[in-house]
């Protein structure tokens, strides 16, 4: 197992994911094969190689003029929130 | 009238002999009775579909309709509709109401097109079966004790089954031309950047593109022709010419340089499908086009290399899911921190956790390295392969899956065994480059017949020659005609 159970407690809290006890073996068991199966890589010969994050390096990212084009739709995107008061998104208390 | 095939219902409707009314009523009566049995749509928008066939037939009286005017389609789940329920098939989603259309929507609907409904996918996008769903699986038309194919499941179902004359799709790894080859469509991939990410929910934002399932590459031409294009709205649109696609389909074979890829022919790839594969490459041969084997010996590493990069993006995409701006929240969270965690924890499948878990480890602190970084200089070592492989030939040709549709539940504890099932697909979408499944035969699975498709690749912007080199190979042949039994 090229992960402890540790290990995957610990991304778990990182992605802000929570994950049941009964769950966490299952977890522990996937990823690790899951690492396993990507930790090929390492074999491969890189040591000139550029890295490529990106599908089309010629690409530049785009400016455009610093005008206004979106209009105010608070009320319709605030359609989709779990809760909203007086035009604000609640969330439980964060500052004591 | 639902075997026809969008270029036949356009001229179909441009003749009077039918309206989009009429059109449209006959294929929500096939989804209503044919539809729960496979599970395609998560959303059926019939009260929207009659709207806009009434919108298609007035235009057309008024004779300023377009080709597509009146022509029925149904969107993947994953494309954000105007005022629509739009799922991703997630839990996370089952509550969102879209506040705007996806580029790709707007320019369908602006074509004319009546929007029958939102088809269901692997949850996120992430599968290769449409097991992943949180509205269940989608059953394979051809045999539906077997899966369809993913992510696009839903939209290679219900084209397949005639439910709807075409669909949209999305391909971060092969998931449009895999369940096409799945399911005996034609299933076209283009070029990252080629049609915008706009209203797309994201997965991988470096591989994802928007594409179509259709049953012919004659159909796929047309649509594509309606959503291709630059879009200030997505930071990686290519600001290029559409070409006319459609007018490109009379390109000969004649002379067509084809690489047929060693590395794709060997291990792993079911005999019966490789057969089929090899009678299609001696049709193109016999019919004038010019074939060699051709080595891309960093291929073997796109599958790994893949899971890697995509993760690496998904888990950074999807932390916007945070439960408070719109998505699943929990019940009565106690603080911020349980707020995100219980949100997330409940709002998304198991699959999408464990790639964003992924994602998270291989992008943390002392690993990005040994992980990430290492993948993304895999990924050049692919692209260069592919583009050696463009210097000696046309388009490069290989089976898109190495086997036929697999059994429901076949590989779902086994998350390696399922991302396998992309071994083929996965480099076109690393190099960004267009792919094109078409149907080329089919396997006797204990007396079953199952379709099998073959995979054309090609350079960037190389839709027209992969569109042209299968309407060709389809105007020979008879096999993208044949229906499941029961959907004919």
């Amino acid at each position: 197992m090229s992960l402890t159970r540790n290990q995957v407690e610990g991304i778990a809290r990182l992605a802000r994911l929570e994950i049941t006890e009964a769950q966490m073996p299952v977890y522990v068991d996937r990823l690790s094969r899951i690492i396993d199966f990507v930790e090929q890589l390492a074999a491969a010969e890189t040591a000139d190689v550029e890295p490529m994050a990106h599908p089309l390096a010629q690409q530049v990212q785009r400016l455009r003029p610093d005008e206004v084009t979106e209009t105010d739709q608070r009320d319709k995107y605030q359609h989709n929130a779990p809760s909203v008061a007086a035009g604000l998104y609640l969330v439980p208390k964060v500052i004591e | 009238m639902h075997t026809l095939t969008v270029s036949e219902m356009s001229a179909g409707l441009r003749a009077r002999k039918f309206s989009s009314l009429e059109l449209t009523l006959h294929l929500l009566g096939r989804i209503e009775r044919l539809g729960p049995g496979l599970n395609a749509f998560v959303t059926v928008t019939a009260d929207r579909a009659l709207a806009d066939a009434r919108a298609a037939d007035e235009r057309n009286a008024k004779g300023d309709g377009g080709p597509l005017t009146g022509v029925p389609v149904a969107h993947k789940d994953i494309f954000c509709t105007d005022g629509i329920l739009t799922t991703c098939a997630s839990k996370m989603l089952s509550n969102f109401v879209a506040p705007y259309d996806a580029t790709v929507v707007r320019k369908w609907r602006d074509a004319g097109t009546v929007l029958l409904g939102k088809t269901n996918m692997d949850e996120f996008a992430m599968g290769s079966s449409n097991e992943t769903s949180f509205y269940g699986p989608v059953r394979n038309p051809w045999d539906q004790t077997r899966v369809p194919g993913g992510s696009s499941g839903g939209s290679a179902a219900a084209v397949a089954a005639r439910l709807a004359p075409i669909a949209s799709g999305t391909d971060t790894g092969g998931s449009i031309r895999q369940p096409a080859a799945l399911t005996n469509l034609t299933g076209l991939k283009p070029t990252y950047g080629r049609v915008s990410r706009y209203g797309m929910i994201a997965f991988a934002s470096s591989l994802d593109q928007a594409g179509v399932l259709a049953r012919s590459a004659e159909d796929a031409a047309l649509l594509l022709e309606a959503m291709a294009g630059f879009d200030p709205r997505d930071s990686t649109s290519v600001d290029t010419p559409v070409p006319r696609y459609t007018a490109e389909l009379k390109q000969p074979l004649q002379g067509l340089r084809i690489g047929l890829i060693k590395e794709f022919f060997g291990e792993g790839l079911d005999p019966a499908v490789e057969r089929c594969v090899r009678e299609a490459i001696a049709l193109l041969q016999r019919e004038g086009a010019v074939v060699k084997d051709v080595s891309l010996p960093s291929l073997p590493l796109s599958v790994p290399t893949y899971y890697v990069v995509a993760p690496a993006e998904c888990s950074s995409n999807l932390s916007r899911f945070d439960g408070v701006r719109f998505g699943h929240r929990c019940e009565q969270p106690k603080d911020l921190l349980d707020l995100y965690r219980r949100s997330r924890g409940e709002g998304f499948g198991e699959e999408v956790k464990r790639r964003i878990m992924t994602g998270t480890y291989v992008l943390s602190a002392g690993y990005y390295d040994a992980y990430y970084l290492k993948a993304q200089k895999c990924r050049a070592l692919i692209a260069g392969d592919f583009a050696r492989a463009f210097g000696e030939v046309d388009v490069v040709l290989s089976p898109t899956s190495p086997t036929a549709a697999f059994k429901l539940g076949a590989k779902t504890s086994d998350p390696i065994a399922m991302y396998l099932n992309d071994i083929y697909s996965i480099a076109a979408n690393l190099a960004g480059l267009p792919g094109i499944s078409i149907p080329c035969g089919f396997v006797n699975e204990a007396g079953t017949e199952l379709p099998v498709g073959l995979q054309l690749v090609g350079p960037h912007f190389g839709e027209s020659r992969l569109l042209s080199v299968s309407h060709q190979y389809q105007l020979r042949t008879e096999w993208h005609k044949r229906a499941p039994k029961g959907y004919a």
